[in-house]
């Protein structure tokens, strides 16, 4: 991995990034899931979500990304994940334990419906 | 200097930048009460971890009280010192320390020299409204200090000294909150702790929680049992501080009242151990000269610089602490166990008295003296040279005890032939008292020649570590001194280093030398007390007809009927000892 | 299958559970049947919206329409107007409440900017989020008072709990002389129920590493060091595995970014002393020594670490830091109050229905954090105080609810920022109990140096358990406030300074329940065991000896059917009794 020598290096780094990601939005049918992975999350079962569902969406031919995250703050709903469908917000689920999980998947993924356990997001972040 | 004006009490002062509150405060005639801060000035020794909270000020503009001991003097500073917050906040702050503290100062160890107990004299506290649990540890005694720290306030007097001055790393604060006090490391006896009873820590405890362990009951069996002839001997350091404990002025010399007294107490023979120092020297210059000798015949396997070995404080120190050059010191026994082993043969032959019925009784100015003495390389058949071995303070108590008017008593002599003794014993007690002493020994033996001047004086002083180069008739001798183990450790990593330049060093464990052991009356921290009984060692050695050792005629005539010459058979037999590795048989620090 | 196309979200928070949602929901879902569009409308219950005071809440998806206040006579006007026809029901709309401000969500994330949205793991993510950023920009303007000045203006304030002004600080170790520096994180966060510096190392490490390096630029550090409790096994990964990923692109190390600079990082660990937040006993304990504070001046900023002047700022001051050098002092300094700039995060513990991890602009109300974000009191009981600060700081009341938390006003009221932690306590916490927990807290967290904290605190917290034992005086109640008030004014570091606010606040605020426990020996909300009697109505037992066979200490004596007697001398208040007793006779007094 080569460093980064100067500001305008970062600058070029950070639009490559930031391309890759819209790119990643863009895409037609890509599934992205963002699992919270703090502590708290880990201890609620996170981990073993998170397997479950590369698996799982694996195994169902869903083309999906699945990364970790930190704390998205909803400690009284963990775990918890972010689903994002193409072209779609993105919608935070609380509670989300393996069976939750298979019905993310079966309902919210496959067919757009929602299921219970929808937390709303009750904060702005910055702009980036 | 720069000087920075402040009000304190509505008085302005000038006092020097850097300068403390409460050193401000004295300059004006105000004594802010303190309870943990102490210092030896001009010694470096100071301890203020602004922990007691006894002698907060109000500081306006600041939000909170500030601890006098701590809080740096600044421009324009307003301070007051009795103002009813304050006097209510210290008054609370000593009624918390009383109410952790058990109240038997009738039957305390230090009741009458506490700190604690002064402080609540002064405060005028004459009832503990706080009452709740106390916190309660284990007794630990070990042959020279006993620790009852359910005593202990936390004014880390003590950790200061064993850490900071001493580096020996006894003592340190552990566990948290209510429960955390003063003790080695795991809560662990002292006796299983690199301690060298060097008894600074007691010097400097303000209350009962570090005392000497007693042993004047002893004393008062064996002087009542008929069958026991016990003999006496007194350290060169005891008779400059002694007067002290009976109201006298510091730097009082005693020596005669102290040898009437004890004689009144009951004791058969009164002696010296300046006696057995001059004897010291003999045998302990003898082998400086030996190893010099060689060295300077090109022997590379002998080993310089030479270290003195009659401090048994000292002595355990570099058995912990340098245990990998236990070949360096001097062989030779302190004067101490000298006297034991010289006074249970040569004189117990020569009086007809079967050793095990010789009570040898020694008074010290020194804690580590009660372990050395219990050595078991210092008994025959398991009967010690030395049997006890007393402090300055167990002295007086016993004096004190026996209804001795010890001011009005009239001066008497040591006994014979063990009383006699040179001046240049008596400087063993003061530091750099033992090298001075071995010059002028060995400055005649070695040159041949009589000196002009015996006094050394770039020998003496209270600087930490000193140097000197004596001149040996155009061969020049290199001399360190250090007293204070921390400085002692600084001269011999030097050595271990083989960056050290001297040929010999002295060094005492205690800061001052023995005049400030750790078995002295208190001095609450104040360096005059020092300084005046440092100055009555010199003088005294003044005032003796004969201030070289190897001038003692009871000495030359101990070689003669006895010891044959210095360092040899007999000699080596009685007078000289071997050194121990230590170094494994504490949990170091980590 | 027709494709969902648009969902309908109903509140299922608890408090607007009380307002009947579950009736809207069902009713909504009827209206949506009728009018034939169950096939692509689909209506779900959701967790707490944060608006529980405007509720029930009803949130069309598609366009991120929020009603409040909905009743099921107005469920027909939003499916035939908005759903069908596309036009909002603006009478039911949010923000048509003139109350509320034009900011529906209540949270700004400036710290977590990025917890929850990237993976702390792939530094790429972090670029993406203008990582280092900031840094390029210090670097590239090769000034380090200007660096300074944009931290000074911003109003940053540090928060760990103190609120110095970070800017200062960094200005005063920059102007100290030496040959090294340091810049230390203070990760060693202790409050009881406070995560969020743990949230944020494990959320987004780089934020601190960046503007550690931004600090160290600053004030002429070439050496961090972020001394971390060792209990916090995920957070020390992922910095470390952050560590090596600046390292790797240059942005640790020498020459960073071609600029010349050189700055890495160290890890320390803590074992959880709680004093070892106060900065001079951390830096004893990363010394190696006792972890116990020394008196201040000198100050880290002129002598710390090994006696070389030291910066020490908290992991959430430090996650501020890029964002106010990328988006300007300016932008910064908007927010929040006029002596309190920006956000804080705040840990929300206690009898709230939505615990968690909450970041919110300075200047916001306890209601709004209690009520909108908090989803309000747990179980619909009524709210008694709220405990800011940990066991520094001190208990807030109902007529705190609406003063504008910051730092000055907090201290004002009684109570202190801290680190962040929120506990929030209704009608069944006992104060006095509250503030004897938080005693037992310091007792236990003394370091012991000085001699209010290591035995004041100890009296202070037996005095308390005396008054909850019942067996506590008026004049006990004098002691309390004197030891308080020596305790704070006496005590060596912050720990002793503030470790009885719990008391004051609660005497100050509660006056009256420690009254009642001294003199009529009654603890209002039954939390004191030794207070309370079982005692059974004799006009409503019919002696069926239930309660006398569950009594684990035979403390109940009675002939069958009749009435039965509790021996209060045996009763060890287990509540068995009461439990088993079917013809409610038992009852506590």
């Amino acid at each position: 991995m080569s460093k980064v020598k100067s500001l305008e290096d970062l600058k070029k780094l950070r639009e490559e990034m930031e391309s890759k990601l819209v790119e990643r939005n863009n895409s037609s049918n890509l599934v992205q899931i963002k699992v919270a992975m703090a502590t708290c999350g880990i201890a609620s079962g996170a981990k073993d979500l998170m397997e479950f569902l590369i698996d799982e969406l694996d195994k169902r031919n869903i083309e999906a990304v699945v990364t970790q995250t930190g704390c998205m703050g909803y400690c009284y709903a963990e775990p918890t994940i972010e689903v994002t469908l193409p072209n779609k917000a993105p919608i935070v689920f609380g509670y989300v334990n393996l069976k939750k999980g298979d019905e993310i998947i079966e309902k919210y993924i496959k067919n757009n419906e929602l299921v219970d356990g929808i937390i709303p997001v009750n904060y702005e972040s910055i702009e980036k | 200097m720069e000087m920075i004006k402040l009000t304190i009490d509505n008085k302005v002062v000038e006092a020097e930048k850097g300068t403390t509150v409460l050193k401000a405060a004295r300059k004006i005639g105000i004594e802010i009460p303190t309870l943990c801060y102490f210092e030896l000035k001009g010694m470096n020794i100071e301890n203020k971890p602004g922990g007691c909270r006894i002698c907060v000020v109000e500081i306006a503009g600041r939000k909170n009280l500030a601890p006098a001991c701590a809080t740096e003097v600044m421009e324009g500073m307003v301070v007051h010192t009795h103002n009813i917050r304050v006097l209510n906040a210290r008054r609370t702050v000593l009624e918390l320390m009383l109410s952790d503290h058990p109240t038997d100062c009738l039957v305390c160890a230090k009741a009458g020299n506490c700190e604690l107990q002064s402080m609540a004299q002064q405060l005028g506290v004459r009832e503990i409204p706080y009452q709740g649990e106390q916190s309660t540890y284990r007794k630990d005694t070990s042959p020279s200090i006993i620790r009852d720290v359910d005593k202990c306030i936390m004014c880390r007097r003590c950790e200061m000294m064993c850490n900071d001055i001493q580096t020996v790393g006894a003592l340190s604060a552990v566990n948290r909150g209510f429960t955390s006090v003063v003790a080695p490391a795991f809560e662990m006896n002292l006796e299983k702790s690199p301690c060298t009873y060097c008894g600074q820590c007691v010097s400097v405890c303000p209350t009962g929680a570090l005392t000497e362990v007693d042993h004047t009951r002893y004393i008062i069996n064996a002087l009542a049992d008929p069958t026991k002839t016990v003999v006496v001997q007194t350290a060169p350091a005891v008779r400059v501080a002694l007067g002290e404990e009976f109201g006298m002025e510091p730097g009082q010399i005693v020596t005669g009242k102290m040898a009437a007294a004890l004689r009144q107490l009951g004791f058969k023979y009164v002696f010296d151990t300046d006696f057995a120092a001059d004897l010291t020297i003999m045998e302990e210059g003898t082998e400086l000269l030996g190893r010099l000798s060689k060295h300077l015949a090109g022997d590379t396997t002998v080993k310089l610089p030479i270290l003195t070995s009659c401090c048994p404080g000292w002595v355990n120190f570099f058995e912990h602490n340098f245990s990998d050059m236990l070949d360096i010191p001097s062989t030779a026994k302190s004067p101490q166990q000298m006297f034991g082993a010289i006074a249970k043969s040569y004189f117990a032959d020569k009086i007809g008295v079967d050793r095990k019925n010789m009570v040898v009784v020694s008074i010290m100015p020194c804690l580590a003296k009660k372990y050395e003495c219990q050595r078991d390389e210092f008994k025959k058949d398991g009967n010690p040279d030395v049997d006890f071995s007393l402090s300055t303070r167990e002295l007086a108590h016993l004096i004190k005890q026996s209804n001795i008017d010890f001011n009005t008593l009239e001066d008497e002599d040591f006994d014979h032939p063990l009383g006699e003794s040179t001046g240049a014993s008596v400087i063993f007690g003061a530091t750099g008292g033992v090298i001075e002493a071995a010059c002028r020994t060995a400055y005649e033996v070695f040159t041949g020649k009589k000196l002009d001047k015996v006094d050394f004086t770039e020998l003496r002083g209270l600087e930490n570590i000193r140097q000197a180069t004596i001149d040996f008739d155009g061969l020049p001798i290199n001399i360190g001194i250090a007293h204070g183990l921390g400085n002692a450790r600084k001269l011999l990593e030097d050595v271990r280093a083989g960056k050290s330049k001297f040929h010999a060093i002295e060094i005492m464990a205690c800061p001052g030398g023995c005049i400030g052991g750790g078995g002295q009356p208190y001095h609450h921290g104040d360096i005059e007390i020092l300084k005046k009984r440092s100055e009555a060692i010199y003088q005294e050695d003044a005032g003796k007809p004969i201030r070289k050792s190897h001038e003692n005629p009871d000495i030359i005539k101990l070689y003669e009927e006895f010891l044959g010459k210095p360092c040899g058979a007999v000699s080596h037999h009685l007078l000289h000892t071997h050194y121990f590795d230590k170094s494994e048989e504490v949990i170091i620090n980590d | 299958m027709a494709k969902i196309k648009k969902h309908l979200l109903v509140c299922g928070g608890t408090s607007c559970n009380a307002l009947q949602n579950e009736v809207i929901a069902s009713n909504l879902k009827e209206t949506i049947r009728e009018k034939g569009l169950n096939e692509e409308v689909q209506v779900m219950m959701t967790g707490c919206f944060g608006l529980c005071e405007k509720g029930p809440i009803v949130k069309v998806l598609h366009d991120n329409t929020i009603y409040i206040g909905v009743k099921p006579e107005d469920l027909k006007e939003i499916v035939e107007e908005h759903i069908i026809n596309g036009n909002k029901v603006t009478r039911l709309l949010l923000d048509s409440d003139p109350n509320l401000k034009v900011h529906s969500k209540k949270q700004l994330r400036i710290a977590l900017r990025n917890c929850g949205f990237i993976d702390p793991e792939n530094i790429n993510e972090y670029f993406a989020c203008d990582g280092y950023l900031a840094l390029g920009k210090v670097l590239e303007s090769k000034d380090p008072q200007k660096t300074i000045d944009i931290i000074k203006k911003s109003g940053l304030r540090g928060r760990g709990g103190g609120g110095f002004p970070t800017g200062l600080k960094w200005e005063i170790t920059s102007k100290s002389q030496a040959d090294q520096k340091y810049v230390v994180c203070n990760a060693d966060e202790g409050d009881p129920g406070a995560f969020m510096d743990r949230s944020i190392l494990e959320g987004d490490p780089h934020s601190v590493i960046e503007a550690m390096a931004i600090a160290g630029y600053a004030i002429g550090a070439t050496k961090g060091l972020v001394y971390i409790r060792a209990e916090y096994p995920l957070a020390i990964e992922r910095l470390k595995t952050a560590i090596n990923q600046s390292r790797e692109f240059g942005f640790l190390g020498t020459d960073i970014m071609g600029s010349g600079f050189d700055f890495d990082i160290e890890l320390r660990y803590g074992a959880g002393a709680f004093v070892c937040g106060e900065e001079t006993a951390l830096i004893h304990s990363m010394e190696g020594n006792r972890g116990e504070p020394t008196f201040k001046p000198p100050f880290p900023s002129v002598s710390g670490y090994l006696g070389k002047p030291t910066n020490v700022n908290n992991v959430e001051t430090f996650a501020n830091i890029p964002v106010i050098i990328n988006k300007g002092a300016e932008w910064f300094a908007a927010i929040g109050t006029e002596k309190s700039k920006g956000t804080k995060v705040f840990a929300l513990a206690g009898k709230i229905n939505n615990v968690g991890l909450i970041e919110v602009p300075m200047g916001i109300t306890l209601r709004e954090i209690i009520y909108e974000i908090g989803g309000g009191i747990k179980d619909g009981k009524k709210f008694k105080a709220v405990q800011t600060g940990g066991p520094s700081g001190g208990c807030l009341t109902e007529v705190h609810l609406d003063t504008p938390i910051d730092y000055d006003n907090l201290i004002a009221a009684g109570s202190m920022m801290g680190s962040g932690g929120m506990i929030v306590m209704d009608e069944d916490d006992c104060m006095v109990s509250i503030a004897k927990y938080y005693l037992d807290f310091t007792v236990e967290e003394s370091c012991g140096k000085c001699t209010p904290c290591r035995i004041g605190n100890k009296r202070l917290y037996e005095i308390l358990e005396k008054i909850t034992l019942g067996k506590g005086t008026l004049e006990d109640l004098d002691k309390l406030k004197n030891l308080s008030h020596v305790i704070k004014d006496t005590s060596l570091c912050g720990l002793g300074q503030t470790s009885p606010n719990p008391v004051l606040s609660t005497l100050e605020n509660f006056w009256d329940e420690y009254i009642e426990h001294v003199t009529v020996k009654k603890c209002r909300s039954n939390q004191c065991k030794a207070l309370m009697q079982y005692i059974i109505d004799p006009e409503q037992c019919v002696g069926c000896t239930a309660c006398a066979r569950n009594c684990p200490v035979n403390a109940i004596t009675g002939e069958r059917k009749l009435a039965h007697l509790i021996n209060q001398d045996i009763c060890i208040k287990c509540g068995a009794c009461m439990e088993k007793c079917k013809f409610n006779a038992i009852s506590i007094k």
